[in-house]
């Protein structure tokens, strides 16, 4: 039930959260406007060599599209790289239980999946992905994906803070920043902290344990050998060992978290006891996930001079957060009546998916950080949760990953609605929109509504597609309602970069590995080169001093306005087709 | 436009292999270095031993069915429970019939041994890992007497083994209080093996 050592962990969060990020954000600050900072003193070495040797010139200041395709070209060799990888892994060393390649289309998948620091995962981890392929290729991917989250935010600042100029960054130099200075050294920390709380972190492979009690059990025959003698039975077996899988976790775990990806060292992602083994462990992965883009807000802050700029994306965000975790608490605090029923005696709520040691309040709130962020990784099976916890996760998603969001992408998007905000604002008395200092003209808007568009559109068409086809729809493990909450769910994570799943749906299958694949590829790079080039056209403009009309972006009205427009583009777009999936499961819930 | 290309192609090539050397390998080959020397326990896998031979890992729940143990949640790893080789749970949604019947069968057979009593809850839903290591004290509480009544134990000191393997909230608020399955089974069989001389039941 809702307790009240429950809230105390929800408030517990909330203020490590909040306290953190404002630090982080004076540290982020630095690292991206160049200036000097501790951590330059140590690493700094490391970075101009790596300059050196990548002959590139950190000073040398990009035009947007330059800029767009720096990063757009660094993601596509980073795209084929993986894709090489994971096809040939089976050839490649550090590969203990012998994994094969992976088929075209689901490797195209997978690789498109972690260049879009989305994380989708069409396999099993421990069952499919080698240890090399694991750090060389989806560890390296967690890193980069989201320096390029990070880098394209930093040009979209520099476009509001610039002043008639083309110029808005270096890309290789926001690059590389990211990822030495804010990812890595947070990530060795993260790491080593959790392997303290028991994340394994070691070369060596699976270990075979023998069983205290032997299982028995039976394997049915394959699908191929039953239509060929339908008369066949399950085999029967007793196991006596127990193979455990382990491998280099922690390193991977924490980035994982840090970079908003979110793609599980193993199946079950952070519900494995290996990846998340205690509530400190899972508390700590929850703050990793939203530390930096909450700190992000702050850094943004300071870098437009006016950290009230910051601290007002951080209120709307935060009052979103809210809203939602109460919403998803309170439903799995409910649970299903029909267990309640069976069970008896006093009810603790939705426990199906989810682990004891996180109980209900630290499942919801794990479920509503990993998709306020587009990170994705759970610790409880979201498929399994009651209709409408399960709609939370699915309704942050849809929002557009805003809510804090992801790293970079979150506060891109964020800000994206700001400038619709003001916008709206602005048709409302008459007056030509700014936002900080800024005209906000024809171009502007429009490339925000093409930013805000794309994801919608994967999200609507994604789903109706799967609908459409007997492939889609053969892959849904749930009958009825939650069938199409199955596949409503999984385009919603894929066109917002998301990655988490209700994961009964066989999502490993040609239209959603091709499909799904083409829908993470436009709404990563449909987003962040219309954010580039909304940063070229707001850095060529003049300062507008600001006037007695001007609608002032730190005051609370601004931010039930920002507030609002993020709700309402959310529901007009998604309402008639939740209808469909969580709310009328709930209500056939209800009617039993 | 071509020429920008070739030209962007050297640099990104470049900078994606030095920053796979760096962030790809040297950063897990460090952590691994740091974590080995700090946390050698944690960083192979918490494992439990017994007279050299691994049997099991602690944080790494196994299926107990017999009539003197304590028993685990359901998994719905496959083809066997508790495969710690492909870890996942059933992801029955909250209406699929199948997730009632599951809950309706789990539910008799405790009642069967146990009583016809509330079932705790966590004993008839499937983890989300297939492979939780824990119940709740109270799952143990109702497990307890069947437990001594089976091993021929007093209550007491069954009751003591379950409050030494009771983990309370980490820093007295986070979490949920637990007790992990497999060091309780493994403690009553030492007690038993103490109590009989014969070893293992």
């Amino acid at each position: 039930m809702m307790s009240a050592i429950d809230f105390a962990q929800l408030c517990v969060f909330l203020v490590l959260l909040l306290g953190l990020s404002w630090p982080l954000g004076k540290h982020m600050a630095a690292v991206l406007e160049g200036r000097d900072h501790p951590l330059a003193r140590v690493l700094g070495w490391l970075e101009r060599g790596l300059y050196r040797v990548c002959g590139v010139d950190p000073a040398q200041e990009m035009d947007w599209k330059m800029y767009a395709l720096a990063m757009f070209l660094f993601n596509m060799v980073g795209f084929a790289a993986l894709y090489i990888l994971l096809r040939a892994q089976a050839l490649l060393p550090l590969n203990s239980v012998g994994l094969a390649g992976m088929a075209p289309d689901l490797a195209f998948n997978t690789a498109m999946s972690f260049t879009t620091n989305t994380n989708w995962q069409a396999y099993g981890g421990e069952s499919a992905v080698s240890h090399l392929t694991q750090m060389l290729g989806l560890t390296v991917h967690n890193f980069v994906s989201a320096a390029t989250g990070i880098a394209v935010l930093t040009a979209l600042i520099r476009g509001l803070t610039r002043r008639e100029t083309r110029a808005i960054g270096n890309f290789w130099a926001d690059l590389v920043r990211s990822t030495l200075y804010i990812l890595l050294p947070l990530a060795m920390v993260l790491s080593l902290a959790l392997c303290w709380q028991g994340v394994p972190q070691t070369f060596a492979g699976a270990v075979n344990a023998t069983l205290t009690e032997s299982v028995a059990y039976e394997i049915p025959p394959s699908a191929d050998d039953f239509k060929a003698d339908p008369t066949l039975k399950p085999a029967p077996v007793t196991a006596t060992e127990q193979t455990i899988m382990r491998g280099p976790i922690a390193s991977q775990e924490a980035i994982k978290m840090l970079g908003t990806n979110g793609g599980g060292f193993f199946n079950a992602n952070s519900a494995h006891p290996y990846e998340n083994p205690t509530p400190l462990s899972n508390l700590l992965e929850m703050l990793a996930i939203l530390i930096i883009p909450a700190g992000l807000c702050h850094a943004f802050g300071r870098m437009v001079n006016d950290k009230r700029q910051g601290w007002v994306l951080i209120y709307a965000m935060t009052t979103l957060f809210l809203g939602f975790i109460v919403l998803c608490w309170w439903a799995e605090s409910q649970g299903v009546p029909q267990v309640a029923a069976i069970t008896g005696g006093p009810f603790t709520g939705n426990m199906e998916g989810k682990e004891l040691r996180f109980g209900i309040l630290n499942s919801a709130l794990f479920a509503t950080v990993t998709t306020a962020a587009s990170c994705g990784a759970v610790n409880a099976m979201h498929d399994s949760f009651t209709p409408l916890g399960g709609m939370v996760p699915m309704v942050l998603m849809q929002l557009g990953e805003v809510v804090f969001g992801g790293v970079g992408s979150g506060l891109y998007g964020m800000l994206v609605f700001a400038i619709i905000a003001v916008f709206v604002a602005g048709l409302m008395v008459g007056r030509t929109p700014e936002y900080l200092g800024k005209k906000i003209e024809a171009f502007e808007t429009k490339m925000c509504s093409v930013i805000i568009m794309m994801p919608l559109f994967g999200v609507l068409m994604g789903t109706a597609w799967a609908v459409l086809t007997e492939l889609g729809r053969g892959a849904v493990a749930n009958p009825g309602a939650h069938g199409f909450s199955e596949i409503l769910y999984a385009f919603s994570s894929m066109a917002n970069n998301n990655g988490s799943a209700f994961a009964g749906l066989s999502a490993n299958n040609a239209l959603y590995n091709l499909l799904g694949g083409f829908v993470m590829f436009t709404s990563r790079f449909w987003l962040a080169i219309p954010v580039l080039a909304l940063a070229g056209s707001l850095a060529g403009k003049k300062m507008v001093p600001a006037s007695a009309g001007t609608l002032p972006t730190h005051k609370p009205l601004f931010c039930g306005l920002l507030v609002s427009v993020v709700l309402v583009v959310g529901a007009l777009t998604f309402i008639p087709a939740l209808a469909l999936g969580p709310i009328v499961e709930h209500l056939q819930m209800l009617g039993r | 436009m071509i020429r920008d290309i070739l030209h962007t192609l050297r640099p990104a090539c470049l900078m994606l292999v030095a920053l796979s050397l760096i962030s790809g390998l040297a950063y897990p080959a460090m952590v691994t270095g740091m974590a080995q020397a700090l946390f050698p326990r944690q960083a192979n896998g918490s494992l439990v031993t017994s007279g050299g031979k691994v049997v099991g890992a602690e944080l790494i729940g196994q299926q107990f069915s017999g009539p003197g143990m304590f028993w685990g949640r359901p998994s719905a790893t496959s083809p066997q429970p508790y495969n710690a080789a492909a870890s996942g749970g059933s992801n029955l949604g909250p209406t699929n019939p199948q997730r009632l019947k599951n809950v309706a069968e789990r539910a008799e057979a405790l009642r069967n041994t146990h009583g016809d009593g509330p079932v705790p809850q966590e004993l008839v839903a499937a983890s989300g890992s297939g492979l939780d290591p824990h119940i709740s004290p109270a799952a143990a509480q109702y497990q307890l007497v069947r437990v001594a009544r089976e091993r021929g134990l007093d209550e007491p000191s069954v009751r003591a083994l379950v409050a030494k393997r009771t983990e309370g909230r980490q820093l007295g608020f986070l979490g949920e209080e637990r007790v992990n399955v497999l060091m309780l089974n493994r403690d009553l069989d030492s007690l038993a093996g103490k109590a009989q001389n014969t070893g293992k039941q």
